[in-house]
């Protein structure tokens, strides 16, 4: 395999998806991975010189609206399926050690 | 008269004509339901009350003139990952167990407007990743046709659903074949519009660019008439489309005098099921037969489709997933602080088909990488696009396969996903070009699976889909009926 994924870019990786990996989900998700990316880098065969890339397929931009306000106070509802909540607000772990 | 041999809109006429109370509709489908849904799979949930309540209230209104289309009082399922007011929405995922939205996506709403009744929610790969439902938290789905196949997926448990009489319609989504290849595994109507004419507002995102809704439904009429029902410009998504052509219905006419058809060699090479393969160029005869003007050319980048795909869609989902953290909906890990509770809900909700393209997504979109990769995926995008455009200009309307085989048997994908993947291959290029496409059931295999059609065209060209779909699909029954 062309790909090899070590021990540090899957922890890096795992950080930025914020997923702790069991060693043996680690070890299967490096071999995953550099099996995709050997696959993904047949695109490396054409050239896109001067291609401009495509997130979009039809010419639009960004689509604006005048601000106006037009929905009302929906916290209740926001709060409905919240794990935790207090005093009208989400409810969290503590964020400081 | 059996109700569940009926269509959509044969029964809602039915109903409208006063022959069939709306209530006998969802309880004929929910006799159905206990019957074949233990086997079968195809709910993550079931509203059974709700569904007599609303069919109550639709009667009401039918009786009093105020719901008139064709699709009133028809009982409809919806795939597990569209919001629904009130009622329980997972994607078919443990991180979203308890998830009961608050309010329901545009296209369930105009459904609703129609007088549709729904009557649950249909099992999903977990988060639409996957090709057979068998990533699903809640188990596989089973093919109504050969309950030791997959129905295909991830739209799985709707086109079950219709294929077993579970319900006379369903939604579903299709980001790379998501509707289309269950259609073609269950035998039933699959169909994907141009992207941004059905509102996303409420679907649970999985690749923005490429996700669609769409009907699954038991005939092409069935199809085209719940389209019109869901499609409309909705200001809640801002890729949602103004457009003034959405009376799809008025292209349900036999006709493809002169309509030029393009088949793609490069879709017959290798890989493609000899079965398959004589299929779609009988039909391809069929419609010739017809009238229409049948040539063969080469749609080049067809290779390239996967990997571009699974780099978008994965970059994409990285970034969307990112709300599944514990906080505002769904599943928590219990832990003492912020970010490991963050970490474990995550690890501990998602499956590992979502978490494999999580972080694919991470490392395609992570810097150093973002240009070899994402930017790279996005350029090759567009030469496909091109590629579309340039068939287009000589074509009405592509004849392809939807899946290089027909369903296979359960089990047999889970053990490699690259060989999952690499089925997406007829189909995960209309996405990624924005296109419509339905998949039309064709023929049958040895075994007896079904065999479906995709008939794709260029953007906002639905109605040259629905007018060669419908064709072919009266012409095949005329041969049936010949034929017996």
């Amino acid at each position: 395999m062309a790909n090899v994924i070590d021990d540090e870019t899957i922890e890096y990786v795992g950080i930025l998806a914020k997923l702790d990996l069991s060693p043996e989900e680690r070890e299967a998700a490096k071999k995953d991975m550099g099996r995709m990316l050997d696959y993904i880098d047949k695109l490396a065969e054409l050239d896109t010189e001067g291609v401009e890339p495509m997130s979009h397929i039809f010419p639009v931009q960004n689509v604006f609206r005048e601000d106006v306000v037009t929905n009302g106070d929906d916290s209740a509802n926001i709060l409905k399926n919240a794990p935790g909540c207090k005093d009208n607000m989400f409810r969290v772990p503590k964020t400081f050690a | 008269m059996d109700i569940l041999e009926l269509t959509a809109v044969e029964l809602s006429e039915k109903i409208r004509g006063g022959e069939i109370r709306v209530r006998d509709a969802v309880e004929a489908v929910f006799e159905r339901i206990d019957g074949t849904e233990k086997e079968l799979n195809c709910y993550v949930t079931l509203e059974k009350e709700k569904a007599l309540a609303r069919a109550e209230e639709v009667q009401a209104k039918i009786d009093a003139g105020e719901l008139t289309g064709p699709l009133a009082g028809v009982p409809m399922a919806i795939k597990d990952n569209l919001c629904t007011e009130g009622t329980l929405t997972t994607c078919s995922s443990k991180i979203l167990e308890n998830f009961v939205p608050t309010y329901s996506a545009e296209a369930v709403r105009n459904l609703e407007k129609a007088g549709v009744v729904i009557i649950g929610k249909t099992n999903m790969d977990e988060f639409a990743m996957g090709s057979t439902t068998e990533t699903s938290y809640f188990g596989a789905t089973k093919n109504p046709r050969d309950p030791g196949h997959v129905p295909g997926g991830s739209s799985g448990g709707s086109a079950a659903a219709v294929a077993a009489g579970e319900c006379f319609a369903a939604l579903g989504s299709d980001t790379g074949g998501s509707i289309r290849q269950p259609a073609s595994y269950c035998g039933v109507v699959g169909m994907k519009p141009t992207y941004g004419t059905v509102s996303r507002y409420g679907l649970i995102a999985y690749g923005s660019s490429l996700d669609q809704i769409g009907p699954l439904t038991k005939d092409v009429r069935d199809c085209a008439t719940v389209l019109e029902a869901i499609a409309s410009h909705d200001a809640k998504d801002s890729t949602s489309l103004e457009r003034d052509d959405l009376d799809f219905t008025s292209a349900l006419t036999e006709d493809v005098k002169g309509m030029k058809i393009g088949i793609p060699r490069d879709y017959f090479r290798e890989g493609l099921d000899p079965e398959v393969k004589q299929a779609v160029l009988s039909a391809a005869k069929v419609l010739e037969e017809r009238g229409a003007v049948v040539e063969q050319f080469d749609l080049s980048l067809v290779e390239y489709a996967i990997p571009t795909y699974y780099t978008i869609a994965a970059a994409e989902a990285s970034s969307n997933l990112e709300r599944f953290d514990g906080i505002k909906y769904g599943f928590r890990a219990e832990e003492d602080s912020l970010h490991p509770m963050y970490k474990k809900t995550r690890s501990q909700g998602f499956g590992p088909e979502v978490k494999r393209r999580i972080m694919l997504g991470s490392f395609v979109l992570s810097s150093g990488y973002y240009d070899a990769y994402y930017i790279k995926a996005l350029k090759v995008k567009a030469l496909i696009k091109e590629a579309f455009d340039r068939a287009f200009e000589k074509y009405d309307v592509i004849l392809a396969p939807v899946a290089p085989t027909t369903a296979p048997k359960l089990g047999d994908s889970l053990s490699d996903p690259m060989k999952m993947y690499l089925a997406d291959i007829y189909t995960i290029s209309v996405n990624l070009a924005g296109l419509p496409a339905i998949s039309v059931p064709c023929a049958a295999d040895e075994k007896g699976l079904p065999i479906g059609l995709q008939i794709i065209g260029a953007c906002f060209q639905e109605k040259k889909i629905i007018r060669a779909a419908y064709t072919f699909e009266q012409s095949r029954k005329q041969e049936d009926r010949i034929h017996g």
